[in-house]
């Protein structure tokens, strides 16, 4: 009979209509401002820094290797290096940022610069309302706004935190057991260097017979 | 007294004539898009009608041009696997995994076992979604406003939400790396595909019911824009274009990239290269996939993702060129590639699948109704994001 699928085709489309009624899983739409979705694992939006401890100026990892703004593919990172330095999380002088700005108009969320940064500062956030009334000036986020707390960090990505904790736990650890290692073999040395300067300074015998001028 | 001036005399249309001196009757050039709701995107057809039949069409493409390939010669190979994500906007994951292919070629890295079973897995998951969302867009052709397209949506949501979970993001998912994938899977994630996967088949019945047999579909894709066989091929079409056309030519059984040789599935051919065999010839590929995934989800192995040699910063191949394709969902997907050791690449080329396809779009479309060029339109399976690159 002509016109029997057509009759058959609408039945699924009652079938999905009362359905949405009936059953969660007809129904997927969420009242968005009022009914949120819960977070996916690994979502990301756009990238942060981050910093041990309170103080954001003093506990920020970034280093200003500037590895991340040459491999940007859209560019979107501008840093511009200190002249002098500051202490690190391992105790060493290391330049920081003076500048450290993201366009969040030009990034386009790709991760490259969280996979190639070695030294686990920037990571991706997962806030997405971000929308503004100001076109240019609040979509540039400077270094303050960009520096978010590693507990910030622990909150969205659990998993992805807790590796890069041991990552930095790790490589302190290494600092730590090569600066004692260091201060180990310059105490040694010392102790040698002592001892070399004790024989050192040690009379020296004049000779016996000085040369004689003829 | 009459004022009005009499129109000049060239203001008359006179009717064309052909060769014979005979009338044609009037033409018609309509120029359909950019910004044409039917063009999936922005596309253009420069079109002569003769009353409604399609005399000449000609597509114009070009907006949406974005110097991919310039530059990809500019940044570093890792730097450019994002802008692949932006090719075909609807399969970042393919897409993905051609360019590590192509640069896993060049460079001489083996990727481990568990990573290629996730890039199997996240392919034939992106053929399920592009080929689903594809029947909704081209039934929205036929003036099925809405209903057909979003329960393709719908059930294209659940597979992006595995995407985010994984990688990060819904479509641009930039997730495959040379020597393996970003980041592993869990056992939660491959429990939650099966879900997917084990109901995705209930879903493909209800579709079925809801169009396959649909007199309105019938009637408006059987003989419409046949494809024949030896033009197919002469015009290097790929995908199941080429299929419907009744050519058996898949990359997977072709080439057996990845590890595509040791699963058990069929590759369904047409044989009219009509509208309804195109749309024929992707519903079944989705049961295809649906085995293909079962397969692999069933026995992927544990181990690492990612071989020990790749590197992430200063990642300089050796030279040379090569050229590394795979079976996308629109059809052969390639990239071309020349190294001159450098981190970055000399010369850089893609293949796009729907750029080609599209290159035959008038001699399907000659002596059809308009309305039928732009369901022949939706059933080639363009986006622009890819032809015009």
């Amino acid at each position: 009979m002509l016109g029997e699928q057509i009759i058959k085709g609408m039945a699924v489309t009652a079938r999905n209509f009362f359905g949405s009624y009936a059953t969660k899983e007809r129904l997927t739409t969420v009242q968005y401002p009022e009914e949120r979705l819960p977070q996916k694992g690994n979502t990301r939006q756009f990238p942060f820094l981050v910093y041990d401890g309170d103080d954001a100026e003093k506990g920020l990892r970034c280093v200003a290797c500037q590895i991340c703004e040459k491999e940007c593919p859209p560019k979107c990172i501008y840093i511009v290096k200190s002249k002098d330095k500051k202490p690190d999380y391992k105790g060493q002088p290391q330049i920081y940022p003076l500048t450290f700005d993201i366009d969040i108009s030009v990034c386009m969320s790709c991760q490259i610069c969280v996979e190639v940064c070695p030294f686990e500062s920037i990571k991706m956030n997962t806030e997405f309302e971000l929308s503004t009334a100001d076109r240019f000036g609040s979509l540039l986020l400077t270094k303050e706004q960009l520096a978010k707390p590693n507990s910030y960090y622990q909150k969205i990505h659990p998993v992805d935190a807790a590796e890069s904790d041991a990552v930095i736990a790790a490589e302190k650890a290494k600092a730590e057991a090569k600066a004692k290692a260091a201060a180990e073999a310059k105490a040694k040395a010392d102790a040698e260097a002592k001892a070399k300067a004790a024989v050192a300074t040690a009379p020296i015998m004049p000779p016996a017979n000085p040369p004689t001028t003829t | 007294m009459n004022t009005l001036a009499t129109p000049p005399k060239n203001f008359e249309v006179k009717p064309k004539l052909d060769a014979k001196g005979e009338e044609l009757g009037e033409l018609l050039e309509v120029s359909m898009g950019p910004h044409h709701p039917s063009t999936h995107g922005v596309f253009r057809m420069d079109v002569v009608l003769d009353g409604e039949k399609v005399v000449k069409l000609k597509p114009v493409f070009g907006y949406l041009h974005r110097n991919h390939e310039k530059i990809g010669e500019n940044i570093s190979y890792l730097a450019n696997m994002p802008y692949t994500d932006r090719l075909d906007y609807f399969c970042s994951m393919t897409n993905n995994w051609a360019y590590a292919l192509t640069i896993e070629k060049l460079a001489g890295l083996a990727v481990p076992e568990r990573a290629e079973y996730i890039r199997v897995i996240m392919a034939e998951l992106t053929r399920l979604q592009n080929h689903t969302c594809l029947i909704g867009f081209f039934v929205q052709d036929m003036g099925a406003l809405g209903t057909p397209m979003m329960y393709a949506f719908r059930e294209r949501e659940k597979i992006l939400d595995l995407f985010e979970e994984v990688s990060g993001a819904r479509m641009m998912c930039n997730y495959m790396r040379f020597g393996g994938v970003r980041v592993d899977v869990n056992d939660e994630w491959i429990a939650k595909t099966k879900k997917v996967v084990a109901d995705y088949s209930k879903f493909l019945d209800e579709f079925g019911t809801f169009l396959t047999e649909n007199e309105i579909v019938l009637a408006r894709t059987q003989f419409v824009g046949v494809l024949p066989k030896d033009l197919a091929i002469n015009a290097s079409i790929t995908g199941p274009m080429l299929r419907a056309a009744g050519v058996n030519y898949d990359l997977r059984k072709v080439d057996k990239y990845g590890i595509y040789s040791r699963f058990n599935f069929q590759v369904p051919v047409g044989e009219h290269g009509d509208i309804y065999d195109r749309y024929m010839i992707r519903v079944l590929e989705m049961r295809e996939s649906i085995k293909i995934l079962e397969q692999a989800l069933r026995d992927i192995p544990a181990g690492p993702v990612m071989d020990p040699k790749a590197k992430l910063r200063g990642f300089r191949p050796k030279a040379g060129e090569v050229y590394g394709r795979v079976e996308g969902p629109k059809g052969e997907l390639g990239f071309y590639v020349i190294s001159d050791g450098s981190p970055n690449p000399y010369r850089y080329r893609v293949r796009p699948p729907s750029f080609i396809n599209l290159t035959i779009l008038e001699d399907m479309c000659l002596g059809h109704n308009i309305s039928d060029a732009v369901v022949i339109l939706g059933s080639v399976d363009i986006v622009l994001g890819e032809v015009d690159r």
